[in-house]
């Protein structure tokens, strides 16, 4: 092969002393500080329109944020629909995926809430129909209750937070669990703070 | 934004108002939210789906280009905005003329290039059955755009085609699709399209924060070993002359990145030229070694940085950018500036405290100048080299001359060893990689600048992708010269098998080549043939000539490699030479 020009050899040249991490922050090459994922809780008030939902879940997808959940319904507001969206990331991604999301056109506002803010989640269980009695003592302790039965089913319902549900769940399955929706979490900020569109 | 910037839509419609019939059809409200919008020139490939539309053009003033393929559209409306700063237009029908056009749709995006793509789609009735030539274009669309638009209804179909042309245009450029369904554009409407207006959730950030600008001007004055960066996004903003003012003040070396090329005039002694994979080896020694990076406009693509662990890192980043988004995505900024590359260069002028005290840095780099230099040889013994042909083309032409290219070995030569000094004059495929890109962007450069001399240079590969292509430029009476870099393989890939793959060349061999030459006068256009050293010359010189299209075949030396090179997530300072320092990283 042909090609090539004069120069020293990459080993013969002037060197820099430091790194950066994986994700481009200059590190104290003796005390990398690696970034745990965490869980955020965005919220984002979206146009209330078709391809909506599909823009939103695609740019997660292509960009390889992980989501652990994503619910959407509409406001108030005829034009306007709400999403809440769990993201767990290394602290930079969940910037980017905040700058991303906005960047959408049909996405109006994005936030993160507060790690406290009011979260449920709508849980619907079914069971084995053998023992409705005890099924519904389980549905009591957790504030849920039976929403349908059949002389082989019930099914309960039960509301709450993501823990709740899952203790919830654990605890029916001593009955036969035949099957579990979740709705994934729905989320507030506590307080009179709200997440207001721009005009 | 943009110097190119139009003149508001309602003060441009005033004289024609009179002499405009008023819309009576979808399709009409279209063309006149392109005529409206300041639209000059259409690249596209006819279809069932989109007939209305067209049928609409054939009473506009709107110059229709017929295209050879869709792909060939997108390219040529991608290089159309490159050139004239204003978003290239580009029609297709439904199904297989909107897969096509997606090539060059995704080129755009990574690119940030202003366009937009009309497409026709089956209608609404059938959409969802599976009709005839029937895709899901906004499904497919929507990750490569700013936004796919579905036009719904014969009222608003021109609102979305004014919103779409608006937003491609606006802050980060880009392309925008609107997807028609046959039954709106065939559809009844007397409503005339809104003016060009953003979508009202579109924010745009112009001017950065004062407080950050006086922190980052501090930091860059207080630099040892200070240097720009200058990006795409530069010369997307119209700052090239902002950029020269700013540099030249404050002595500060520029490295432009490759969509950078023309920022900033490479014979000036603070220009490094470019830096990346195969930029320049004091570019590369300057990124790695600076203490305080000024970037503006750029993204920090991987074929920039090399490894992001090794890329600048002593260096205190001050990041320019209208897109938040590209903020801390692939280097963390220390001083991030959101706003126009052109204000937020004016703010920094006017906030710099004093010029860095930088002597010794700039004699450095002068010396890497020295230790590095771009050369290469030409024994007599060895066939035609590339590097010889571009330069001795660049020598011959103005400055003002568009080079046009299509992706690979061809395509790094071309850079490498013309001197560019002018913004818009350097036209090629950076974030997605086209081969093919360079037949149809140069039909799109030469339309966007009719007075300037363009240039393409191509790779055997490259050509045959979209060499049918030339029977537009032929059609079209276009004088530009093709010139292919023929080595009868996929060069790129051939350097990197000898590199990387123990020499295994698998399928990156042509040795089926067609003549070029022949080929090309085939299609009408002029054909040479060159292999010799000494009628390199001669050679440009008929082409240029040459009132029309006409290629060059140029069989070049197979075996030449590019250098310098930074191996993939390598170190920008450990660029290899020649093919031995390969073996030494």
């Amino acid at each position: 092969m042909t090609g090539g020009m004069p120069g020293p050899s990459p080993h013969d040249r002037m060197q820099p002393t430091g790194r950066r991490n994986k994700q481009g922050i200059r590190i104290d090459p003796e005390a990398e500080v690696t970034h745990e994922p965490r869980q955020a809780v965005l919220s984002a008030l979206v146009k209330h329109k078709p391809g909506v939902l599909s823009e939103v879940s695609a740019l997660f997808s292509r960009r390889q944020f992980n989501i652990e959940s994503l619910t959407v319904g509409p406001t108030v507001d005829d034009d306007t629909a709400r999403m809440t969206i769990l993201i767990e990331e290394p602290e930079p991604g969940i910037d980017q995926a905040k700058k991303q999301l906005r960047k959408l056109v049909p996405v109006i506002e994005v936030t993160e809430l507060d790690p406290t803010a009011v979260r449920r989640e709508l849980a619907l269980v079914k069971v084995g129909g053998e023992k409705p009695d005890d099924v519904n003592a389980v549905a009591e302790m957790y504030d849920g209750q039976a929403v349908d039965a059949s002389t082989d089913s019930v099914t309960v319902e039960i509301t709450g937070s993501k823990q709740k549900i899952d203790a919830a769940v654990e605890a029916f399955k001593q009955f036969d669990v035949q099957e579990v929706v979740r709705t994934g979490a729905a989320a507030l900020e506590r307080g009179p703070t709200t997440l207001e569109k721009h005009d | 934004m943009s110097e190119h910037a139009k003149v508001p839509a309602d003060e441009e419609q005033t004289d024609d108002d009179a002499d405009q019939a008023p819309v009576t059809t979808g399709a009409q409200s279209v063309v006149r939210a392109l005529e409206n919008a300041g639209a000059e020139y259409i690249f596209g490939v006819q279809g069932g789906a989109i007939m209305p539309v067209y049928d609409a053009l054939y009473d506009s003033d709107l110059k229709h280009v017929t295209m050879a393929h869709e792909q060939g559209a997108s390219h040529a409306a991608d290089a159309y905005g490159i050139v004239s700063g204003d978003p290239g237009v580009c029609f297709a029908t439904s199904g297989p003329g909107a897969t096509n056009l997606v090539t060059g749709i995704a080129d755009a995006n990574m690119d940030s290039d202003p366009m937009i793509a009309l497409t026709g789609q089956v209608p609404t009735e059938f959409v969802g059955n599976d009709a005839f030539q029937e895709t899901d274009t906004v499904g497919i669309t929507q990750p490569v755009t700013k936004e796919s638009y579905f036009a719904a209804d014969s009222d608003t179909v021109g609102d979305n085609v004014s919103e779409a042309f608006a937003l491609a245009d606006a802050g980060r450029q880009g392309p925008t699709l609107v997807d028609l369904p046959k039954d709106v554009t065939q559809g009844a409407t007397d409503v005339e399209p809104a003016a060009p207006k953003t979508p009202d959730t579109y924010e745009v950030q112009e001017e950065a924060d004062d407080a950050d600008v006086q922190e980052a001007a501090e930091t860059l004055a207080d630099a040892d070993r200070p240097v720009i960066l200058s990006g795409g996004g530069v010369i997307k903003a119209d700052a090239s002359n902002a950029l020269r003012e700013f540099a030249i003040e404050y002595e500060i070396p520029v490295i432009t990145t490759m969509p950078g090329i023309g920022s900033f005039p490479e014979d000036h002694e603070l220009s490094l030229e470019w830096a990346g994979m195969h930029g320049t080896g004091y570019a590369n020694m300057a990124i790695s070694n600076t203490d305080c990076m000024l970037a503006i406009g750029t993204r920090f693509d991987d074929r920039l940085t090399g490894g992001v662990d090794s890329f600048a890192p002593d260096a205190e980043v001050i990041h320019v950018d209208i897109d938040p988004a590209e903020i801390s995505k692939n280097i963390y900024a220390d001083y991030p500036l959101i706003g126009d590359a052109r204000e937020v260069l004016r703010q920094l002028f006017d906030a710099m405290p004093r010029r860095p005290d930088a002597d010794e840095w700039r004699e450095q780099v002068q010396t890497w100048k020295s230790e590095y230099p771009m050369t290469y040889d030409t024994p007599d013994d060895e066939p035609l080299k590339p590097q010889y042909v571009v330069e001795t083309f660049s020598d011959v032409t103005e400055d003002d001359t568009i080079v046009c290219t299509g992706v690979g070995q061809h395509q790094m030569w071309a850079s490498q060893f013309w001197e560019y000094t002018e913004p818009r004059t350097w036209v090629s495929s950076h974030g997605l990689g086209t081969m093919g890109y360079g037949v149809p962007a140069a039909i799109g450069a030469k339309l966007a600048a009719p007075d300037q001399e363009v240039v393409c240079f191509d790779g055997d590969g490259s050509f045959l992708m979209t060499v049918q292509g030339l029977s537009v430029a032929v059609r079209e009476q276009l004088d530009i010269t093709y010139v292919v870099l023929n080595n009868e393989a996929v060069g790129m890939v051939r350097q990197w098998q000898d590199g990387f793959y123990e020499g295994r060349r698998m399928a990156s061999e042509y040795p089926w080549i067609p003549q070029f030459d022949k080929l090309a006068e085939a299609f009408g256009a002029r054909g040479f043939r060159l292999e010799a050293q000494e009628d390199v010359e001669e050679t440009i010189q008929a082409a240029r000539d040459y009132d029309g299209p006409s290629v060059i075949d140029a069989h070049i030396d197979p075996g030449e490699n590019v250098f310098p090179m930074v191996p993939s997530g390598g170190d920008n300072g450990k660029f290899a030479l020649q093919e031995d320092h390969l073996e030494e990283l």
